[in-house]
């Protein structure tokens, strides 16, 4: 039964984070048509941005760093898109491509600075000592990241759906042409969008900081996953990439634990019943 | 005039382990080898605009798997590529019917996503692949009783294939059915109301993308004589994918070109600078910013420009 339980809370551990990483690559695809694959490089520079400013700079704690990471990579995000992918607005392959290129450049780049082992990030040490509830111990750290994915999910979900923004984004991501027609500020819009999703994505790679602790590979190893969520939860869609998040959480973390040669073979399951019944994804109302 | 410039392009490829180093002659089968791999998939990026970054699943299974063949299997190293080519493409098949569900950034991204599941596979399933290790002790054919261990000889053999495939690639994209994949790539509306079964044609070329990866793998593996993860990694994809669009996609020769910019300068930089992942990184920007069309047709219109003007 604690095996259940605590596979069960890893998996929801794990589906947070994925939703910190694809909640933004499927807001930017959605809105933008840029499909970003520098975002699994932002999840990665953020871990390890966390990491060294948790380790290196006195009184900095998790959150701070968190919160400090997003800012920075946020505007790493907001450079990339304002320098480079604003010249290919016509180009969406030549796009993906630059993408990758910045994907191959950052990765290498944190290689390069932090070196080939692993970097681990400590857990705060109030949330340390495990939760007793119900007579079952559970990992406290786990419980929190859950609820920073929930609360993250609320906050986006009120700037989409309640705000005056939100729903210019929304006109954006409906029909662009109208919406620049209408006199909706899109290119800001494109440039917040972006800063947004890669900030989240950042500030998700410190919180997985604890867990999964900073190393190289760790941007391949998130990528794949993000857009395995974002195919089967549809793209655009914050629920879709809720949704799907909680889904390959698990699905990845109770393969690993019960099947572990095969847990990337079953994680292929999912998305193959998707598409083949329901291409756009489970909430998605755009073609990918 | 073309041809005679072919042909003999051609003829100095024959000859050219006679009178170069070992090093050359090696740089030059890593050439021809990765351009066979780029050649495959020009057809799906270059012929059928589907842009593919998932291509080094067929090159990194049909590795795996004649090296599963020849060392679990204990199958001869022939039967084992045969063997090899058909599971690939079976694969092929299979990969084709869910990432074709899909055109443009989706179909990039489900083939990604998928060969990152192969990739995944390769590193864990460790009964099978060995994982992190890789396969190594493999063997390379003896066609026709004649070793293949010397550079030169695997040259000349490497040389042949790519012959033929750059022969049957050609007749491919200049047959009807090649028009047609072109006629889904500009207009797959209209194409299919013309009564073309768009999905088939892509289909079709999607496994056939794929026997020419297979090749490529079978190639790769006898070149190397070992398999790493690594093989199936989206940086494999991704150099294959930017030696297409460098060269030149759909032109039969820019992923020659490409490959060939990419392998030399994979191997001379990496005598300088470490960082090979950060260079291709650059180069990938570099391409896409400055060449968006690629070297080939890029020279073909300052070609035609000083002949006369007409483009």
């Amino acid at each position: 039964m604690q095996f259940w339980i605590i596979q069960g809370l890893n998996s929801l551990a794990l589906g947070g984070l994925l939703f910190l990483l694809a909640s933004g690559f499927s807001l930017i695809f959605g809105l933008m048509r840029i499909a970003n694959l520098t975002h699994g490089a932002f999840f990665m520079l953020g871990a390890y941005l966390g990491a060294n400013a948790i380790r290196s700079i006195d009184g900095v704690n998790l959150w701070a760093a968190a919160a400090g990471t997003g800012l920075v990579v946020a505007a790493a995000g907001g450079l990339l898109e304002r320098l480079v992918l604003r010249q290919l607005s016509t180009n969406p392959l030549g796009q993906v491509l630059v993408t990758l290129g910045m994907s191959f450049i950052i990765a290498d780049a944190c290689l390069m600075i932090w070196g080939g082992d692993p970097i681990p990030v400590p857990t705060p040490a109030d949330l340390r000592k495990p939760l007793l509830m119900f007579g079952f111990a559970f990992p406290t750290y786990r419980v929190v990241v859950v609820g920073c994915a929930i609360v993250a999910a609320i906050a986006l979900y009120g700037l989409l759906e309640r705000t005056r923004i939100g729903a210019m984004i929304r006109a954006g991501v409906d029909d662009m042409d109208m919406a620049r027609a209408i006199g909706i500020p899109v290119s800001a819009l494109f440039t917040a969008v972006f800063c947004l999703g890669a900030g989240i994505a950042g500030a998700g790679g410190v919180l997985g900081g604890p867990i999964m602790s900073a190393y190289p590979g760790l941007d391949a190893d998130m990528l794949p996953l993000a857009l395995i969520v974002v195919i089967l939860g549809g793209v655009g869609s914050l629920l879709g990439a809720f949704v799907g998040s909680f889904i390959i959480g698990f699905i990845y973390t109770f393969g690993i634990a019960l099947l572990p040669d095969l847990a990337y073979v079953i994680l292929f399951l999912p998305m193959i019943v998707v598409i083949a019944f329901r291409p756009q994804g489970l909430f998605g109302r755009i073609g990918a | 005039m073309k041809q005679i410039s072919g042909a003999i392009f051609l003829a100095l490829l024959c000859v050219f382990p006679l009178f170069a180093g070992d090093f050359y002659i090696n740089l030059a089968s890593q050439i021809l080898i990765a351009a066979i791999f780029a050649m495959s998939l020009n057809l799906l990026v270059g012929y059928g605009g589907l842009t593919s970054l998932g291509h080094a699943s067929f090159l990194g299974f049909a590795a795996y798997a004649s090296a599963w063949f020849t060392t679990q299997m204990g199958l001869g190293v022939g039967t084992a590529a045969v063997a090899s080519i058909v599971a690939t493409m079976v694969m092929a098949g299979l990969f084709g019917m869910i990432a074709l569900r899909a055109t443009g950034l989706g179909f990039l991204m489900i083939t990604l996503a998928l060969s990152q599941v192969l990739w995944g596979l390769a590193y864990r399933w460790v009964a099978v692949t060995n994982g992190d290790n890789g396969m190594s002790g493999l063997a390379r054919p003896a066609p026709f009783g004649i070793s293949l261990d010397s550079g030169a000889n695997y040259y000349w053999f490497t040389l042949v294939v790519f012959v033929v495939a750059y022969w049957l690639m050609a007749i491919f994209v200049s047959s009807a059915f090649g028009s047609a994949l072109r006629g889904t790539r500009d207009q797959a509306r209209r194409m299919s109301a013309l009564g073309h079964e768009v999905w088939m044609i892509r289909w079709i070329t999607f496994i056939y993308a794929g026997f020419w990866g297979a090749v490529s793998g079978l190639l790769y593996v006898y070149y190397t004589k070992y398999i790493h993860p690594s093989s199936l990694s989206i940086t494999a994809s991704a150099e294959g994918l930017l030696s297409v669009i460098a060269g030149g996609s759909g032109t039969l020769g820019g992923p020659l070109v490409g490959s060939a910019l990419l392998i030399i300068l994979k191997n001379y930089a990496s005598a300088y600078v470490e960082r090979w992942n950060m260079l291709l990184g650059f180069v990938f920007l570099f391409i896409v910013l400055v060449l968006p069309e690629g070297i080939v047709p890029g020279l073909k219109r300052i070609f035609s420009r000083r002949q006369g003007g007409q483009s």
